[in-house]
């Protein structure tokens, strides 16, 4: 009952052949990655899906090159500022700026913002901004910001709007996306490394041994993952660093995620132990470790990649759900859970309702996951439709 | 049939061990035992314990003895309906866990028939007019309803309620009927209350079931049985609701005792965002207070909860179609 479901989508795209033969006449041959490309290609939405997760893992890597303001930055005079879209043009002008805006306090004293248009706050490409290392150098070039000479406190670019210590939302999700795509790539490497030994051990000896890692992953499969999650999340000290407790949390996130990957790795074992070329491997002498990881594990790599897609799908929500119950991440670690987590009072949220945008990065980020891992599943099944 | 019933009590069995085990090890974890944990609610209190009196309470509750000691005990204590006292509550668990439990399992009970009554006719629609633009709408929402956590759905629903109506989204009662004895006024604003919450909760089984039955029922009609009977002239909606559904709806009816458990502790995160008073929201509020004897409880229940409903829905599935049985054989 879990996200990424392992349903099979329905294609209708038609079958591929192995070979064609051109004009003329000679056979085109076509390596089974190229297959599999082949067939990806066809699915359109899967391809769009792979662009936006490929953009996520871009901000990954370039979040502070992406970011306008330092994410640390507080100021609380400007809490709760409404986002200031990014305009392209002044009229018809190519020009782009932010509009300013005007702080004022209403009755109850809250700070109340109104667009200013007359006054324009220019943005700078590849402006100044704060220093950050990337790849080990110090850099302060950001991808647009403000930057001239006399800047005033007014001059501000928050194109999602602040939160309630007056912090960029824009540049806290850039460094959030960071944080929570890095726990889903390291678990998901902890449960490929689980998922692919022991699926391939079971498969591969059959038997005994294969009863008892199956009968095992039965069960860890039959223990209802939400309580024993936030059980474990909540058993680790507050007073932990911020990085152990990142570690902590990915273990805790990967430790249940492997079996779908070892089901999925058994299943293709199985089915392959028949087949020729293993016996003509095994007569050639080569050993078992050679085997399994020479001439198997090759012919399902995307198996393995849709099940891990589907699985950091799952890995991610994860990590949102425990942080934002203040269980997983806590402050000053910026994920998209510690982000929501300032989002959970309603009043707060009817205010500042920008607050709810992570949320919507989460839901892009796992449907576009979904839709990748089932076009690729589709894609790496010689017999589907 | 019947080495298959053994089989699968055997599994049942050591699961629940497993679980139990895992309990004792995440009750275990925080440091310190829950003596120190009590030493510091009381100290806040202004009442001291005595170092001596404090030795006297872990020989009691026997946290002196070696660790497989202590988890023996616990368990007989466990299965014996002891489940020990909740300092967070100032309460015994059981009486903290039988409190809210009515209102847990009618919005677990909810969420079933919602699921059921939505996603069956959904799943159905989408098979027989495969390709249609209904069947991609169907198709697209269970999506949504699969990736999107639900604690999301219920943070953006409540605020948009709240942003257009003024309603506040919480709670199970309206404050004039919240500690009113039970009348028709009182069922009848629980209903309203629950509405939300069920088909909140109700949305990633939902979208589950209308894929599976989907593709149930698209194998089925493939058949050539379906053929024959089409070409004999049956109607097609007697043909499709007399057989292919029939047959389609065996994995779904054991679905149900298996999906049960999966909604309780899924409403965990749910009860937290709305403020519902239900197991889930004091299991957080004991695991944020480190009530250990609250959550360990909770976390064994549920477990045990779910490994009886994935063992009934094996039997079931097993009655119902005989080559599951077969298998392994």
């Amino acid at each position: 009952m879990v996200a990424g479901s392992q349903v099979g989508h329905q294609s209708d795209t038609p079958g591929s052949n192995i070979s064609d033969v051109d004009a003329e006449g000679e056979i085109e041959v076509m390596s089974q990655r190229q297959l599999i490309w082949r067939r990806f290609k066809r699915h359109r939405l899967a391809m769009v899906a792979t662009v936006i997760v490929v953009l996520f893992y871009v901000v990954v890597v370039f979040a502070d090159f992406l970011a306008t303001n330092d994410p640390e930055d507080s100021e609380a005079d400007r809490q709760y500022t409404p986002p200031q879209w990014l305009r392209l043009f002044d009229g018809i002008k190519p020009d782009l700026h932010v509009c300013r805006l005007v702080g004022t306090r209403d009755q109850f004293f809250r700070k109340v913002y109104e667009r200013d248009c007359e006054q324009k706050v220019d943005i700078r490409v590849f402006g100044r901004g704060y220093e950050y290392s990337l790849f080990g150098l110090k850099l302060d070039r950001h991808l647009f910001g403000v930057d001239h000479p006399e800047l005033t406190a007014e001059d501000t670019v928050f194109i999602l709007g602040t939160d309630v210590q007056g912090r960029d939302m824009y540049s806290r999700l850039m460094r959030g996306t960071r944080l929570s795509l890095l726990i889903g790539l390291i678990g998901i490497f902890i449960s490929l490394m689980m998922g692919t030994v022991l699926g391939a051990v079971s498969g591969f000896y059959g038997g005994f041994v294969d009863n008892v890692i199956q009968r095992g992953i039965e069960i860890i499969r039959s223990i209802p993952t939400v309580p024993l999650y936030l059980g474990l999340a909540a058993a680790f000290p507050a007073d932990w660093s911020v990085e152990r407790r990142f570690f902590a949390i990915t273990i805790v996130v990967s430790l249940f995620a492997w079996t779908e990957l070892a089901r999925v790795v058994r299943g293709r074992y199985l089915a392959m132990r028949q087949e020729d070329f293993v016996t003509a491997a095994i007569t050639a002498g080569a050993s078992q470790r050679r085997i399994i990881f020479r001439h198997m594990l090759p012919s399902f790599y995307s198996h393995i990649i849709a099940a891990s897609t589907l699985n950091l799908a799952f890995m991610v929500i994860s990590e949102t759900t425990l942080s934002f119950l203040g269980l997983g991440l806590l402050p000053p670690a910026i994920s998209y859970g510690t982000l929501l987590f300032t989002a959970q009072n309603l009043q707060t949220v009817a205010l500042a309702p920008w607050l709810l945008i992570p949320g919507l990065f989460v839901v892009v980020l796992v449907l576009s996951l979904n839709f990748m891992g089932d076009g690729i599943r589709d894609a790496a099944d010689p017999y589907g439709s | 049939m019947l080495s298959f019933i053994i089989r699968r009590t055997i599994y049942a069995i050591i699961a629940m061990w497993a679980v139990s085990v895992i309990s004792f090890v995440i009750i275990n974890l925080p440091a310190g035992d829950f003596v120190t944990t009590y030493i510091a609610t009381q100290a806040a209190t202004g009442n001291v314990i005595l170092a001596d009196e404090a030795e006297n309470l872990r020989d009691v509750y026997g946290l002196n003895d070696p660790i497989y000691v202590q988890y023996v005990k616990w368990i007989t204590r466990i299965v014996r309906g002891e489940l020990g006292f909740s300092f967070e509550f100032n309460a015994p668990v059981r009486q903290v866990i039988e409190q809210n439990l009515a209102n847990t399992l009618l919005l677990a009970l909810g969420s079933v028939v919602f699921i059921w009554i939505v996603g069956i006719p959904i799943g159905i629609y989408s098979a027989v007019k495969q390709y249609s633009p209904g069947d991609y709408v169907a198709t697209f929402l269970g999506f949504l309803g699969l990736g999107i956590p639900d604690f999301l759905i219920a943070l953006v629903v409540a605020y948009l309620v709240f942003d257009h109506f003024g309603i506040l989204l919480t709670g199970l009662y309206s404050a004039e009927y919240l500690t009113a004895p039970w009348s028709f006024g009182k069922a009848l604003d629980l209903a309203q209350h629950l509405v939300l919450p069920v088909i909140i909760l109700g949305t990633a089984g939902t979208a589950s079931l209308i894929r599976i039955m989907r593709a149930n029922l698209l194998d089925e009609l493939k058949k050539p049985y379906v053929t024959t009977a089409r070409a004999k002239g049956v109607t097609e909606w007697q043909l499709i609701m007399k057989y292919p559904v029939r047959y389609a709806l065996n994995p779904v009816l054991s679905l149900t005792a298996y999906i049960l458990p999966f909604l309780i502790s899924g409403s965990v995160v749910l009860s937290y965002v709305l403020d519902l008073p239900t197991v889930g929201r004091d299991f957080l509020r004991a695991l944020t207070a480190q009530d250990i004897y609250l959550s360990g409880a909770i976390i064994l229940g549920t477990g045990w909860l779910t490994i009886i409903g994935t063992f009934f829905s094996d039997l079931l599935l097993a009655w119902v179609d005989p080559r599951i049985r077969l298998e392994g054989d």
